[in-house]
């Protein structure tokens, strides 16, 4: 099974250990992974601002890069949700239609195709988990609050089996962080007023780590945080999944 | 409306106020919190939404027949219908009726149609006087401020602003924010508005094709006791409200109340069928840019909208940002649907007040896929060249860079793109992410620097 890793642009840029961790977690669990060079970021601020017809160039580039995968794995519920419902191709929209069927957030990765049904690791701390929208209400990596329907969380069952990990339940379990790509620039009041609503929420649950599986959201409460002089710190679920 | 300043300068303003909009963002999670208490316990309420949702779908399609259908029923039970292409329209009509009779002072209720369409303004103009006599709509038109929310109109104030309202208006004690106390006094005044006034008009939930009967929700009763009270009803309502037969009307009432408000059923669910002998019951069918919603393909649906609220309350950007900052008679995920449709240029900001997190969608009884057209919306804007030129400009850039792999690594290198143009996006001096934020702390080397030096070997290491 030849997996392609998709690694967003700003977690390139800014967060390697998460493109690392992710990398090694899929080894781990026997894939043949390869990170195409020449990847570069799936479109998704231009699109969700509006300038979707600025995208083609980015879906041309996409359907070159990871042409040769079975499936492409991305350790954010965003971009790959974005991929999943936009991306196209005037000139081989064949492969644009298998590459959206294909391209799969990290953890529904492990459980739907990979089915791992959850992971040994060692991590020690008392943990929050950020529940991005788009994974979420848009790849429904776990059941919604909103919703009448039976509880499931792809990532959260991920979680079980981490030595020492006490997850923690929290007041508004599926809210929004408000980092909403150039929302977080351009609603910035409310964006950031909402990042620290959802602070205070783990906060009193009194936890070590906030996690999650988008790293946009947790560098928008990475930054409130620091801005705070928080002790919370923040972790991408894959290096907590990558922890031995 | 004489909000001239954007949502996000609004929402600026509102938040300057720290425990107020952390008052308000608890209030109205209160009252979601409450929906899901309710919606949870009915084990088909997946199965109504589809439902209602069909149902409402059935009606944009075939709209013109069941408008035809309920004109004619209606008349046949006695009512007077009357159509209006557009909130002039619409403010003539009611106005001439009011002057037929001879009306100075009418009693309203439920109407979030008069606010799209600005009768009171109109009305006093031409001087009739108007009183909303529900609650909290009253607060509102004593402050002459319009609704914040079409279900709960003055959740932006607190009892305090109440307690001040009434004391300058209606002549209560100073500082007293009993609410018992309040609202109390609020009935005392209200009560003699009803018996003295000979109009009333109010808004209607369901208009039902098959007997040419409508229906209004109300908790309060206060459109009840207008309409009954009064020599005239008039009933406005834009044109979808309109459901095929009464047995729909279970799956809408079992919806409707749950979302708004977390009860099992509006206190009041009051039937309008015919006119008591002297009296009379005009209707008015309202267009106001609704056909041409109709024949927006993406953004038809909305036109399902049963005006729940439910999508405000559970908006985790209208519960910080407050109704106002809309500008618009309705606020939240749907109106920032249905007001660019009204008005491109005045309301090009609202699809843009949104994270898209699609709680709004889910919540939605009708099932309405609010945050896909507010997406939606922003394609449409953009291309009707309704956004700033400099994030035009930027966007051209970052598409540029992003979709060619050497200028993408080189800028990368250089400045750690990404984040550099994320705060370029505003035409503001400040970087609006530095603000309140801290930036990113940038590492010694991008994940594909790392990739090239390790990738291959931690490949070969595993396959050991
Ligand atoms: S869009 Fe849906 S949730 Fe919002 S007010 Fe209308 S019916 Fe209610």
């Amino acid at each position: 099974m030849k997996v392609g890793l998709f690694i967003p642009c700003y977690v390139d840029q800014f967060y390697p250990k998460v493109g690392i961790a992710t990398f090694e977690l899929l080894q781990k669990l026997g894939c043949d992974v390869d990170f195409p060079m020449k990847q570069t970021c799936c479109g998704q601020p231009m699109a969700n601002s509006g300038y979707q017809h600025l995208t083609k160039g980015c879906d041309a580039n996409f359907i070159t890069n990871f042409a040769d995968f079975d499936y492409i794995v991305c350790p954010s519920g965003s971009c790959v949700m974005h991929v999943k419902e936009h991306l196209h191709s005037d000139t081989n929209e064949e492969e644009a239609t298998r590459l959206r069927a294909n391209v799969y957030e990290l953890t529904e990765f492990i459980t739907d195709i990979l089915k791992v049904k959850s992971i040994e690791g060692d991590f020690p701390f008392k943990v929050g988990m950020h529940q991005s929208c788009h994974g979420q209400r848009g790849l429904k990596l776990s059941q919604m609050s909103e919703l009448n329907a039976p509880f499931f969380s792809k990532p959260e069952q991920l979680l079980h089996n981490i030595k020492g990990l006490a997850l923690v339940s929290l007041t508004r379990k599926d809210e929004c962080c408000g980092f909403g790509g150039t929302f977080c620039v351009t609603e910035e009041a409310i964006s950031v007023k909402m990042g620290q609503d959802r602070i205070k929420d783990h906060e009193k649950y009194q936890v070590d780590y906030i996690t999650g599986g988008d790293m946009s959201c947790l560098m928008h409460l990475e930054g409130i945080l620091r801005r705070q002089n928080s002790p919370i710190k923040i972790i991408h679920i894959a290096e907590i999944l990558n922890s031995i | 409306m004489k909000n001239n300043i954007s949502h996000s300068e609004a929402a600026e303003i509102f938040n300057k106020d720290v425990e107020r909009v952390n008052w308000h963002d608890e209030t109205l999670w209160f009252v979601r919190e409450k929906r899901d208490r309710s919606a949870h316990q009915i084990p088909e309420w997946e199965l109504l939404r589809e439902t209602a949702s069909q149902i409402k779908l059935n009606v944009l399609s075939n709209i013109h027949d069941y408008l035809v259908e309920f004109e004619a029923n209606a008349q046949k039970n006695g009512i007077i219908v009357h159509w209006a292409a557009n909130a002039e329209e619409h403010n003539v009509i009611v106005h001439s009726i009011l002057e037929k009779h001879n009306v100075k002072q009418m009693v309203k209720s439920k109407s979030m149609l008069t606010e799209e369409c600005h009768l009171n303004d109109y009305l006093t103009e031409r001087g009739i006087d108007v009183i909303d006599s529900d609650l909290g709509e009253r607060i509102v038109q004593l402050r002459k401020e319009p609704p914040s929310h079409i279900v709960l109109p003055a959740i932006h104030l607190k009892k305090e602003d109440v307690s001040e309202t009434f004391y300058e208006h209606l002549g209560t004690e100073k500082g007293n924010i009993d609410p018992q106390y309040l609202t109390e006094s609020a009935r005392h005044h209200l009560r003699d508005i009803f018996l003295t006034r000979k109009a009333a008009l109010t808004g209607v939930n369901f208009a039902v094709a098959e007997t040419g009967e409508f229906v209004v929700c109300t908790n309060e009763g206060n459109a009840d006791m207008g309409a009954h009270l009064a020599d005239v009803h008039i009933a406005c309502m834009g044109f979808e409200k309109l459901i095929p037969q009464r047995k729909h009307l279970g799956v809408f009432l079992r919806l409707l109340a749950r979302s708004a408000t977390g009860q099992p059923i509006t206190t009041f669910s009051s039937h309008f069928k015919k006119p008591r002998e002297g009296k009379e019951i005009h209707i008015v069918i309202v267009d106001n840019g609704r056909s041409v919603q109709l024949g927006r393909e993406d953004f038809r649906n909305s036109l399902k909208c049963i005006r729940c609220g439910a999508c405000m309350n559970t908006c985790p950007v209208y519960r910080r940002s407050g109704g106002h900052s809309y500008h618009n008679a309705v606020a939240g995920p749907i109106g920032s649907i249905l007001a660019p449709n009204l008005d491109m240029k005045k309301n090009a900001d609202l699809p843009f007040a949104s994270t898209l997190c699609g709680s709004c969608t889910n919540v939605c009884p009708v099932k309405i896929d609010i945050h896909d057209q507010l997406y939606k919306w922003r394609q449409v804007l953009v291309q009707e060249g309704y956004t700033p030129k400099v994030k035009t400009i930027a966007m051209k850039t970052m598409a540029t860079v992003l979709a060619n792999p050497m200028v993408f690594d080189i800028a990368g290198k250089t400045g750690r793109f990404a984040m550099k143009n994320l705060s370029g996006l505003v035409n503001n001096k400040l970087n609006k992410w530095y603000d309140q934020r801290e930036m990113p702390e940038v590492p010694e080397e991008s994940f594909r620097e790392w990739y090239k030096k390790n990738g291959k070997a931690t490949k070969r290491k595993n396959d050991e």
